[in-house]
């Protein structure tokens, strides 16, 4: 800050130092204002809004927590199948069906509020309570005929009907003819078969009537239904989570101890010879600088996908990081103590053990264990590239684009694994750190 | 640690043996941690190379087999470089813009939710812990997740990358922000209330002058972490230099010198930035006298 000076005119300094505080105080919005309405622009934002896809976003909020079963009906053989979320693993075993679905001769299917579907053998029938009966003949030769109550040019806009397809969706379901199939989808709030597949003899049972087998004997089995669930496999998301703390775990304390005796040779008081200093130094700017990014591609073709590369890729680059710091709190380590040592007549080696490290032990543990923390988290996306952890199960479950109560589950357990290292490292800095001040 | 203000008086060498009995005790403690440290390090080591692609002995000996094929194929390609400096340059200016954008609207949402969330300045007393559990989930979703959700709603491209780094980093500078806030002086804000001034000129005028500095010391830190935030996002197919990256590296032989040429534009442009912002946070928190050097 520019301080007045008492000799001159306080007035006409105060004056000038206002109108240029002024200034300021309007310059710089109105540069960060012209920056982004220039990157409004660059980034495209006007264009971004009509490729947006709305659809896609409703279906994202409503697969978090809701979840459908299909009923589908092959055309051609006449064969009817239930699926929750139309998958493999969520199939009824033949035969069986939930309360609301009738099987038989003709499926009837109760889809709440009076909406009823019926699959009969020459026709699929849609009761609208409403709107009025909907029947529907399909036909090899000229596609799918329909019956509404009002004329086809009337038609409300939650049928959407061409020759060979018709779809509609209400509140209480959405039902698809084609030529080749006929599929009902009803909704249900919740995810679907959390904790037991069909093809456990636990699903469906009550946390109480559960408790009371888990007492008798049972606690083994239904553990083992509940680990090996097929759907939500949560044996491997079990596996990716530690996974993923191994990977920050090893790549942290790696680098601190690959850095530590570099920093040695990095700090001034202890490596006169400047080249060196001036050689390790650039060595840790340039580490950092490659940045996480390139050593990963670098290593991933080294090493191939793994947990092993991720570990690799956080070692590396903050090793840099790590022995830029600790060269820096070696510099800053009091004299008076290493001389006490040394005049008890240590050697070198004694010097550095009990007069530098116990002064840079609080410091390097607590830079060790925050970077503990930050790096759980590049762990989960280090593992998005390289193909490990929590990381690869979230970008495969997005790829996919339809599992997103799979996705919601993933983010919740990132969220809580960050937020417990996080207490983790911040209980432990504050233990160590605490007990180092009572002496060494 | 040992007591020395013993009440009975004893002799030089039981003192000398209680003490060397400590020492070997507090020997011993730390031999058992150090060895479970080492089997840690060990066996976790061991686990992660068994659940690895390839071995690590076998990895160690490929180690230099990417960059030597690089550095081959871009050295009898030398004469395109500038033409791919030129060509990945916008990409590049994309990967620094969406930093910038994200480390502003991600500092400005900071102040607010620091504000918020610090005992003594906060509006609403009572939402002091809500808005510290809020900054808390934002911190902890990885910039990933919300740029991969964004990327499948918005399309892809740098406005997905900039919201999520945006995010992540109100987060983190929300709590850095309000830990500087607590050490701010209370007395101007008093003299401020009782002239009658509101909340919000309470802050602009009794808050910000004392911590501008340090704020902006941690904002300029975290436009170097995003820039290589934003980099990796790209290679997720968040836009940018990280996705040119990713087609060159996908492309493999052929491409390396493009994929040389942009390693070397990031590396370049992360140290550029570091040693200015470093530059300036020296400055800023060293005041401005001193900052000459």
């Amino acid at each position: 800050m520019t301080m007045l000076d008492a000799n001159q005119d306080l007035r006409a300094q105060t004056v000038t130092l206002f109108r240029r505080k002024r200034l300021v105080t309007f310059a710089v919005p109105s540069v960060i204002l012209v920056y982004l309405v220039y990157v409004f622009f660059a980034f495209d934002v006007p264009g971004l809004w009509s490729g947006a896809s709305a659809q896609n976003a409703r279906a994202l909020v409503a697969d978090t927590y809701s979840y459908k079963v299909h009923v589908t009906r092959d055309n051609r053989s006449g064969d009817v199948s239930v699926a929750i979320e139309g998958e493999k693993k969520g199939r009824y075993p033949e035969g069986e069906a939930p309360a609301w679905v009738s099987l038989g001769e003709t499926t009837e299917i109760d889809l709440d509020d009076g909406h009823r579907v019926t699959y009969g053998p020459e026709q699929i029938v849609y009761d609208h309570p409403d709107f009025g009966v909907m029947r529907f003949v399909v036909s090899r030769s000229q596609g799918v005929i329909a019956e509404y109550p009002v004329s086809v040019d009337a038609l409300p806009d939650w049928i959407n009907a061409s020759k060979n397809r018709v779809a509609i969706t209400t509140e209480a379901g959405r039902l698809t003819v084609t030529r080749n199939r006929t599929e009902v989808f009803r909704y249900f709030t919740g995810w679907e078969l959390f904790f037991f597949t069909l093809d456990s003899q636990y699903h469906g049972m009550g946390f109480g009537e559960l408790a009371g087998r888990a007492v008798s004997g049972e606690a083994g089995a239904i553990l083992h239904d509940f680990w090996n669930n097929a759907m939500w496999l949560h044996k491997d998301v079990a596996w990716a989570i530690f996974e993923t703390i191994l990977m920050a775990f090893l790549g942290t304390m790696g680098a601190a101890l690959v850095a530590l005796p570099m920093a040695f040779m990095a700090a001034s008081n202890f490596t006169p010879v400047g080249y060196v200093r001036f050689g390790f130094r650039r060595l840790f700017d340039f580490v950092r600088g490659v940045d996480a990014l390139i050593w990963t591609i670098i290593l991933t073709r080294a090493f191939g996908l793994g947990p092993l590369t991720g570990a690799l890729a956080i070692l590396i680059t903050d090793s840099g990081s790590f022995g830029k710091m600790f060269s820096e709190a070696l510099e800053n380590v009091d004299e008076k103590q290493i001389e006490g040592v040394r005049s008890t007549g240590a050697k070198p080696l004694q010097r550095y053990r009990f007069g530098v490290l116990p002064q840079i032990t609080p410091v390097l543990l607590s830079q060790v264990l925050y970077y503990l923390e930050s790096n759980t988290r590049s762990a989960t996306v280090i593992g998005a590239i390289t193909g490990g952890g929590i990381g690869l199960l979230l970008t495969q479950a997005m790829t996919t684009q339809k599992d997103w109560e799979e996705v919601t589950y993933y983010i919740v357990l990132v969220v809580l694994m960050v937020i417990f290292m996080d207490w983790v490292s911040g209980h432990l800095r504050r233990r160590l750190i605490k007990s180092d001040d009572s002496g060494h | 640690m040992a007591d020395l203000t013993q009440d009975t008086p004893r002799s030089l060498n039981d003192i000398q043996s209680s003490y060397m009995a400590e020492v070997s005790r507090k020997r011993l403690y730390s031999g058992i941690m150090l060895l479970i440290f080492v089997l840690l390090m060990v066996s976790g080591f061991n686990l992660a190379a068994d659940r690895n692609g390839g071995s690590f002995w076998g990895g160690i000996d490929n180690f230099f087999d990417l960059p030597v094929e690089m550095v081959s194929e871009a050295a009898s390609k030398v004469d395109q470089f500038p033409a791919h400096f030129a060509t990945f340059f916008p990409a590049l200016i994309e990967t620094v813009n969406i930093a910038a954008v994200a480390t502003l609207v991600g500092a400005l949402g900071a102040i607010v939710m620091s504000l918020l969330a610090t005992r003594g300045l906060a509006r609403y007393p009572r939402l002091i812990g809500v808005f510290r559990r809020v900054l808390d989930i934002m911190r902890a979703v990885p910039e990933l997740v919300i740029a991969l959700i964004l990327i499948f709603v918005l399309g892809g491209g740098p406005v997905p990358a900039m919201i999520a780094i945006a995010f992540h980093t109100v987060g983190a500078l929300g709590k850095l922000f309000s830990e500087v806030n607590e050490n701010a002086s209370l007395k101007p804000i008093e003299g401020l209330e009782s002239v009658g001034a509101n909340w919000s000129q309470r802050m602009a005028l009794g808050v910000v002058p004392q911590v501008a500095p340090n704020w902006l010391s941690y904002a300029l830190l975290r436009f170097e972490i995003n820039i290589r935030a934003s980099a990796i996002l790209g290679f997720v197919g968040a836009g940018g230099l990280g996705y040119e990256l990713k087609v060159a590296i996908q492309w493999g032989q052929g491409k390396y010198d493009e994929a040389a040429a942009m390693f070397i534009m990031l590396f370049l442009t992360i140290v550029f930035f570091d040693q200015i912002s470093s530059h300036y946070r020296n400055k800023l928190v060293h005041g401005t006298n001193k900052g000459t050097e």
